[in-house]
């Protein structure tokens, strides 16, 4: 099976360390997400997995960029262009037929749902609709690579999940799809996960494997239990046990991506590498 | 009230190139402008034919600088050396009575101050001025004005257009897409040179017909020298481009190009009126040598070999400045080389010295 992705990836921008032996790697046929906070350096693996940044070490493999779909963090999209030459422009950019271009961009609008908004300039359209053009952009070559940095972000629960349709059904074309993301629910949807923090590789592998590779045991409960690492989630509190023991008034909770991340960065930093005394998260 | 001058105080202590624009650029204006703004033309190139010549060169006013002594010319050699720019006065002698002078009324500041010395000075021939004999400003000032037209068209468009791209983030989104440089470049040119030569045909034909601006040579040179010097505009715009990061930058230093143009490309003040010490930065303008193009074949009718210099120059400059452009343009469109591998597949290998990131 045709894999993507780099080994031992550093970008630098000039004295700034943006990723530092960072691995991943993404199937044909899958989605896998790249996830981290602001600044984990999530922009520059993709940016260094698309060509426009030149990593200062490792190396990147990534098919001809005649066969590269990539939605850029911004809006890409050409704002003074109508949803129509939009797809008409990325369609001969990539040198498809007329013929061909007619076909594709016809049912690209009706996947997309843009069918109805093909004569509005892109910078009139709402922030999903504009992220459903991009995305509908990148894969109108069919591409063997899609990159996507953040797409959902901004965008309201019902766009989110109709883009993450379309990933999936670029997926399910053969494609191998990377999409960055700060949502962790949208991760587990993903055959892969990579966790970034502050440039670093933190977690890889599917979520279950993730998951399961979480140390000690996440407890959750009304209160804030003393004397562990703890955070809110919704109206109630989790916490992590390092040790694996149940705190008073706490019971074990049922652990997800979001949990698994929050227990990797608390393994992070100093006093808790090793189930520490208590500090509050 | 000072929590806001505060706050903008500080953005401008933070956009150190408006800053520098505001307290050095004044004072850089003052300096060289002053040198430059002079319509006072001391020395007047001069060529003298016919058999009396050496005799007659001898007793001209110092003003007429010789520039060539030529016994065996007539009054044909002596138009010739008009035409081509070689002098602005040419003193044609015959075996005897008054000789004539010639002199070139495209060259108005010249002109002007020869005719006021002649005519004032009793015993000396009355001057017959050539190409623009009602010394019309109008006829020379509308065909350098073209040049500041091209410029705003080809430097502040093009500038803005490139950055635009930029700003919107759309410039990543190129970078990835299956083009070379030097196309993104030629098809985001392509738009703006066909509106400048639109304008620049508008502006020949509004000049001729409402200002009665002469057009005595030769179209095909004139479109050789407009396009020569959009090469070099557009080259300024997109070099402005790659050095900015949002419009109002780019217009900065679009006009930071601008201004010298237009004062120190003899456009409005002659360059022989100038201060040596200003001189040079005429010679590396390019309006000076468009100026001087589009004079010479409008006012004067001046063949192809007679602005080989200055269409040579425009050549050389717009190369120069066209080739850098690129050069920065390509390192911001594809850092990582990418756009040279034609192959089923890529792998970047890490450098040691590795460029800066191309999306910004």
């Amino acid at each position: 099976m045709t894999t993507w992705g780099c080994r031992g990836l550093e970008v630098r921008y000039g004295a700034t360390v943006a990723c530092q032996d960072v691995g991943f790697e993404v199937a044909a046929g899958t989605v896998a997400a790249v996830v981290g906070g602001d600044g984990a350096g999530k922009t520059s693996l993709l940016r260094a997995l698309a060509g426009t940044v030149r990593p200062a070490a490792g190396t990147v493999r990534r098919p001809a960029e005649r066969r590269l779909g990539y939605v850029s963090a911004g809006p890409g999209v050409w704002a003074d262009l109508t949803v129509d030459e939009n797809l008409s422009f990325a369609g001969r950019a990539y040198g498809l037929d007329p013929a061909e271009l007619g076909r594709r961009v016809g049912s690209l609008l009706e996947r997309t749902g843009l069918a109805t908004a093909r004569g509005r300039l892109a910078g009139q359209l709402s922030g999903g609709m504009r992220q459903k053009l991009a995305l509908a952009m990148a894969v109108a070559h069919q591409p063997d690579l899609l990159i996507l940095d953040e797409p959902t972000t901004g965008v309201d629960p019902v766009s989110r999940a109709e883009l993450w349709r379309l990933l999936a059904a670029s997926a399910a074309g053969g494609a191998a799809v990377v999409v960055a993301t700060t949502y962790l629910d949208e991760a587990e949807r993903a055959a892969t996960v990579l966790v970034l923090d502050r440039g670093r590789g933190l977690l890889a592998g599917t979520p279950d494997e993730v998951l399961a590779a979480t140390p000690g045991l996440v407890v959750e409960g009304t209160a804030r239990p003393p004397g562990v690492p703890s955070w809110r989630r919704g109206a109630r509190w989790r916490a992590w046990s390092p040790d694996g023991s149940t705190p008073p008034g706490t019971r074990p909770a049922t652990l997800d991506l979001e949990d698994a991340v929050i227990v990797a960065q608390l393994r992070q930093e100093p006093g808790w590498s090793s189930g520490g005394s208590g500090r509050a998260a | 009230m000072w929590a806001m001058a505060m706050k903008e105080f500080r953005q401008m202590r933070r956009d150190r190139r408006t800053l520098a624009m505001m307290i050095l650029l004044p004072v850089l204006l003052l300096v060289v402008f002053g040198y430059a703004a002079s319509f006072d033309v001391d020395r007047v190139r001069t060529v003298v034919v016919g058999p009396r010549a050496g005799q007659v060169a001898a007793a001209l006013p110092e003003r007429l600088e010789v520039v060539r002594v030529a016994p065996g010319e007539g009054r044909e050699d002596a138009v010739e050396a008009l035409r081509d720019a070689e002098a602005a006065v040419a003193v044609v002698t015959g075996e005897g009575g008054q000789p004539q002078v010639l002199v070139d009324g495209a060259d108005l500041f010249s002109a002007r101050s020869v005719v006021t010395e002649l005519r004032g000075r009793p015993g000396l021939p009355t001057p017959e001025v050539l190409f623009n004999p009602g010394l019309e400003t109008s006829a020379i000032m509308v065909p350098g004005l073209m040049g500041v037209v091209l410029v705003f068209v080809g430097t502040i468009a093009t500038a803005l257009g490139v950055v635009r791209e930029r700003q919107s983030g759309t410039l990543e989104q190129l970078a990835v897409m299956p083009f070379k440089a030097r196309d993104v470049l030629a098809g985001k040119l392509l738009p703006y040179l066909g509106v400048a030569v639109v304008d620049l045909a508008v502006i020949v034909i509004v000049g001729v017909l409402l200002f009665d601006v002469p057009f005595n040579g030769s179209p095909l040179v004139f479109a050789l020298g407009a396009l020569l010097f959009l090469f070099c505009t557009v080259g300024i715009g997109v070099l402005i481009s790659t050095v900015s990061e949002t419009q109002g930058q780019a217009i900065q230093l679009a006009i930071m190009t601008m201004l010298p143009q237009i004062l120190l490309s003899g456009l409005i003040f002659p360059i022989q009126a100038m201060a040596a010490g200003v001189r040079w930065i005429s010679y590396l303008l390019p309006l000076t040598y468009f100026v001087q193009v589009a004079r010479g074949v409008m006012v004067r009718g001046a063949p192809f070999e007679a602005l080989l210099l200055p269409l040579g120059m425009l050549a050389v400059l717009g190369a120069v400045v066209f080739g850098l452009s690129i050069a920065r343009f390509r390192r911001d469109l594809a850092p990582s080389g990418r756009h040279r591998d034609p192959g089923p597949a890529a792998e970047d290998q890490g450098e040691d010295a590795p460029t800066r990131a191309g999306a910004r």
